[in-house]
Formats: structure tokens, C-alpha cells, sequence
């Protein structure tokens, strides 16, 4: 099979010359290319691609029509690595928020964004599951341990914090951004 | 015959190389030239670490005479223990310069050149002018891209562009070896879901109820570090920032209660470092060079195609054929390009309504990018909006000659390439 080594070396440079080199779209643009075609987005969220040769990097917003974060406009940054679908997307929400699932550093825990991810998820599902994030707040995977508290212990004062938040309120000594949508 | 295994050291090389052994594939072997072919095979070792020594070492005392080796790493002290071509005063120095250097005063004979770089600095041409390489990486990465490398690089039209690629690994007593030969066996990636996924930790335990130190110490890197240091960029090589990282999660797991974080545990948790044992390196390492040889030489038949070792549990080794994964996204024939000749003045709205018209591929609602390029991409529809004055273009404004586009459409299971000719 492999004696091709040594004795078809000689030819090597007479058939080099075949049509202009092959340069290929990598794994992680081609699978990208597929979630993000495929995704359709309900009308409370849309994509932004600040530069629209680059699918690999986007915002997501989300503007939650039913339940505590109503109203708000919530932006999250998605980073594509070059090893995904074998790694999650790096995802980050762009405004400092009050949600026990998120920090104020725009951290989200969401399982499938680590522990669970498996190449066989897609983008779509990460959005799904970030829409979820503010439908249905977590409290026993917290992220931000005040707001857990909080909605654990008060469904109510949970709320109100939640809509002052919203309005670029504080929060104990905490000020969060005005995310009301515009 | 003045090929230089003449000499009394190659007594016991030359009994292989001069005469047919019982499994010797007759059809292959020549004794008139192998002697001649094991002196100009050119083999490139990627890594010259744990595995790297020993391969660079075998090599060269198996009779190989021109030997590349590409590491983009420094020595660490903590390398000595295994590594054994360096020594305390080579500390801080390229290992594949001292690796070259070593085995050239030990081996004078042997034609070494050393790179120190990373493999993706090197080009297609580099690659190309090996006719084998072999891995001993520490990095799932480096192994995907330089697989991904050499099963491009196939051209049928010329059988010398298919390099044989010997990989090796190791974890702890585990290893295994295997011989990949680009487009004809299964590549590194059509295996790729027999890797064991890294254990990940919800990051609300990290933020909220650490029970482990590496608890601590990823809580300390994930969390901290962009909280506090901004946009630094961490690196792991640095010792200031592990120090960093290892006070804030040594406070981290006071406050727990939590015992165990050291500075060696730090850098491990997040350099990602797995145990290395000198001679599973050793095994592994033989393993991979003794299938160099066999290729280089026809002597025996070689590995086909996967050899694991498991020495944790007593020792139990198993050889297998690894198949062909039919969908790999790096060698499987589906994921082929097409070609495809266009003309020069079709404007690319033209281009995919010709494409749909295309009783073979299907299409309903194609979206197109190249390389970093988006064509026309229908879905969402910021894209669309943006992407729509393309339509308008030359392709061969937008798609230079011979480069790929991906197809992706809701008919399709799976993405097309179609590489683009111009006539």
C-alpha cells in the first residue's frame, strides 16, 4: 500500500501542479453556518451580527413578553471558539442584571452552556434555554446568591427588585442598568 | 552501498533491512533500496516533550537520518524528572532546540533541525515536504488541527501527498498509538467521540458552594480573573498570574473551610495538566517509532490501526481497526467538495439560482459563505438585510479561485462545499 515512498518520489514535482490551491472553511464556520440558518427566532428575540462576515460572533436580545422581566431588553454576547461544536459558545450578558442565574458580571450559569454541552445541542437550544432563564429564575443554581435568596425567600419582594433593577435602580447597595425596552 | 549502516552499531538493524521476515509483504519490500529509502525518509516529530524525547531519541538510534521536531514550548524544571534530553541549565530554553542539539551530540550521523514555533505557524509546503509525522502532543487541539491538516493535503492525483500520521498519547499508566494514513483510515477526528469529556463543574457550585479545592481554583480563574483583572488575558505560563490565581483561591478555601489548594494543584487545575509517568512515555513512544520504521521500510506490516494500552489495571493491551466515521466532518467523502466552473461575469443572485435549478444537490433556500466570508445567508434576517447588496456582485468579486463555499440549507441534512473554478 505505502510502497509509494520511495519509488514515486521522483515524479513528485510534475504532478504538484494541480489547479489553484485548496483553502477550506474550517469545522466551527460550517457548523455555525448550519445552527444559525436554522434558527427561527419567536419575535421577542433577534441576532445582530456587528460584522456580518463574522457568524461566529453575535449579540442575542431577548425581550421577554410573560412573566417578572417583562418589558426588559436583555443583550448577550455569543463567542464561537474554534472547537466548537466540541466546545460551548461563550455566551455573556452585556448589561449588568438582577436574575439569580446571572451575575453582575454577566456570567451565566446555564447547564447546557458547561457541564451539559454536547455537540449535539445547537445554538438554538442555548437561546431556548437563555428565554427560559427569565421566564422560569432558578433559585437553587445561583449565581448571584442575594437574588436566590430573595426569590426564595419572597416571590413579591423578588419581584419589585426585579422591576426596580430594570429601571436602573439599586438593589441593596447594588445599581443595576436600565434595561427597559426602548 | 555507502549509506552508512555499514557500520558494526547497525549489525542488528541490518538483519531487518537486508532480508524478508515471515510476515514481510513480498510485494513491497526491496531490499536493493530500503536501506537506501530509511536514509532519505524525512520524518517531522511534533512535541518534544515526554513522549517527544523518547521519540527523537528512538529515531534516531532505529537509523532515521533526517529528523524535524516542532514544540512551541520552553523547558520547565518540572520537565527534567522525564525529559530527558534537557538539563537544569537548558531551563527557560526552546525544547526543540535543545532536543536537536542533544540528540546531535549523541548522534552525529543524524540530520536534525529544530523548530521552535507553533504547528499552525508552519504552511502547507512544510508539511508537504515530510513523508511522515509523528505526534507526541498533549492537546486535543494540536491534534485535531494537524489531522485536519494532512487529510486536506490529499490529492489523488499524487499518492505522495498522503502522509502517514503516527500519534501518540498518554495519561497517567494509560496510552495508546495508532497509525492514521489521511482519506484511507479513520482520521483522529472520526474518533473523536471516544475522548473521555473533561469533567466540568456547574459554575453556580464554583460561585456559591465549593467543595473541592479545584473548586476554588477554577472559581479563582473563571470567575475572578475577568472580574477583577479586566481584559488581562491569563497566561498559564506566567508565573505572577498563577501566583494570583493560587492566593485568591487559597482565601477562596479558607472561607470554605477547604483544604488542599497548593501552587502545583493551581497550575494543574488550570494548565489542564494530566500525570505523565516516564515509562508509559517509553511504551507509547516505541510503540510509535517502531510503526515509523515499518513504514519507512516494508519490513513488517504495521499497525492497523489502533493500539491502546491499559496499564492502570493490571496490564491489558488490545489492537484494533479503528473504521472510517462515513460522516467525519474532516474525512468523510460527503463532506468532499464538489467542483464547481462558473464564469467570471455571473453575479452571485445568478450563481444560486443556478445552483437550485441543480437536479443533483437539491436546494431550497441555500445560504452561502467562503472563508470568513458571508455570500448570501437568508436566515436570520439582519443577515439577510446585510447580505443582500451581494447579490448583486461578480462571484468572482466575492470567491477567490479554488477557495470553498459552504452551502447550508434547510433541505440538507448536512452542509455542502463546493470549491469554486472559475473557467
Amino acid at each position: 500500500m505505502l510502497k509509494i515512498w520511495h519509488m514515486k518520489q521522483k515524479q513528485v514535482a510534475a504532478d504538484a501542479a494541480e489547479g489553484p490551491a485548496k483553502r477550506r472553511v474550517t469545522a466551527a464556520q460550517l457548523r455555525a453556518q448550519k445552527d444559525i440558518t436554522e434558527i427561527s427566532l419567536p419575535s421577542t428575540m433577534k441576532m445582530d451580527f456587528p460584522d456580518p462576515d463574522d457568524i461566529l460572533n453575535f449579540t442575542l436580545t431577548i425581550e421577554p413578553d410573560e412573566g417578572l422581566y417583562r418589558g426588559g431588553s436583555f443583550e448577550f454576547t455569543f463567542a464561537i471558539g474554534s472547537q466548537f461544536p466540541h466546545e460551548p459558545p461563550k455566551v455573556k450578558c452585556k448589561q449588568k442584571i438582577y436574575h439569580p442565574n446571572i451575575d453582575i458580571e454577566g456570567n451565566v450559569c446555564l447547564n447546557i452552556l458547561r457541564e451539559d454541552w454536547k455537540p449535539v445541542l445547537n445554538l438554538n437550544a442555548v437561546i431556548v434555554g437563555l428565554q427560559y432563564l427569565f421566564l422560569e429564575p432558578n433559585p437553587l443554581d445561583p449565581l448571584n446568591k442575594e437574588a436566590a435568596e430573595d426569590l426564595k425567600n419572597s416571590k413579591d419582594m423578588f419581584a419589585r427588585n426585579v422591576r426596580s433593577s430594570m429601571q436602573g435602580g439599586y438593589v441593596r447597595s447594588e445599581r443595576f442598568d436600565d434595561v427597559r425596552k426602548r | 552501498m555507502a549509506v552508512g549502516y555499514d557500520v558494526e552499531k547497525w549489525k542488528y538493524l541490518r538483519r531487518v533491512l537486508e532480508r524478508a521476515g515471515p510476515f514481510t509483504d513480498k510485494d513491497s519490500f526491496d531490499a536493493s533500496m530500503v536501506k537506501e529509502a530509511l536514509k532519505d525518509v524525512k520524518i517531522l516529530v511534533i512535541g518534544a516533550g515526554g513522549l517527544g524525547c523518547e521519540i527523537l531519541k528512538n529515531l534516531a538510534l532505529t537509523g532515521f537520518k533526517n529528523i524535524d521536531v516542532i514544540d512551541m514550548d520552553t523547558i520547565d524544571v518540572s520537565n527534567l524528572n522525564r525529559q530527558f534530553l534537557f538539563r537544569s541549565s537548558d531551563v527557560g530554553q526552546p525544547k526543540a532546540t535543545c532536543a536537536a542539539n542533544f540528540i546531535k551530540s549523541r548522534v552525529p550521523d543524524v540530520n536534525i533541525t529544530p523548530h521552535f514555533c507553533a504547528i499552525q505557524d508552519k504552511d502547507i509546503d512544510f508539511y508537504m515536504s515530510f513523508n511522515s509525522i509523528i505526534c507526541g502532543l498533549d492537546s486535543v487541539e494540536a491534534r485535531r488541527w494537524i489531522n485536519a491538516t494532512l487529510v486536506n493535503m490529499v490529492d489523488w492525483n499524487n499518492p505522495d501527498t498522503c502522509k502517514p500520521l503516527i500519534d501518540g498519547g498518554t495519561e497517567g499508566f494509560k496510552g495508546q498509538s495508532r497509525v492514521i494514513l489521511p482519506k484511507m483510515t479513520s482520521c483522529y477526528e472520526c474518533s473523536l467521540d471516544m475522548l473521555t469529556p473533561r469533567q466540568a463543574v456547574p459554575i453556580c457550585t464554583l460561585a456559591t458552594i465549593p467543595r473541592q479545592p479545584a473548586h476554588c481554583i477554577e472559581w479563582a480563574s473563571i470567575l475572578e480573573w475577568p472580574r477583577v483583572k479586566g481584559d488581562l488575558k491569563m497566561d498559564t505560563d506566567d508565573p505572577e498570574h498563577i501566583t494570583w490565581l493560587y492566593t485568591t483561591a487559597l482565601k477562596r478555601a479558607q472561607e470554605f473551610g477547604i483544604e488542599g489548594v497548593t501552587y502545583t494543584l493551581t497550575q494543574g487545575v488550570v494548565k489542564n495538566i494530566i500525570p505523565a509517568i516516564a515509562s508509559t512515555n517509553a511504551i507509547i513512544a516505541a510503540s510509535c517509532c517502531n510503526e515509523a520504521f515499518k513504514l519507512a521500510t516494508n519490513t513488517a506490516p504495521f499497525l492497523n490501526n489502533y493500539m491502546m494500552y491499559t496499564g492502570n489495571e493490571a496490564v491489558y493491551t488490545y489492537t484494533f481497526e479503528h473504521e472510517r466515521k462515513e460522516n467525519c466532518p474532516v474525512c468523510g467523502e460527503q463532506n468532499e467538495p464538489t467542483n464547481v466552473t462558473i464564469r467570471k461575469d455571473v453575479k452571485l443572485g445568478e450563481w444560486i439560482e443556478e445552483l437550485k435549478a441543480r437536479a443533483d444537490i437539491q436546494l431550497k433556500r441555500p445560504s452561502l459563505m467562503g472563508l470568513g466570508k458571508s455570500l448570501y445567508v437568508q436566515q436570520p434576517p439582519q443577515l439577510e438585510e446585510k447580505t443582500r447588496p451581494n447579490l448583486e456582485k461578480l462571484v468572482s468579486e466575492l470567491v477567490g479561485n479554488g477557495e470553498e463555499v459552504a452551502v447550508s440549507d434547510s433541505a440538507l441534512p448536512f452542509s455542502l462545499r463546493l470549491r469554486v473554478l472559475y473557467e
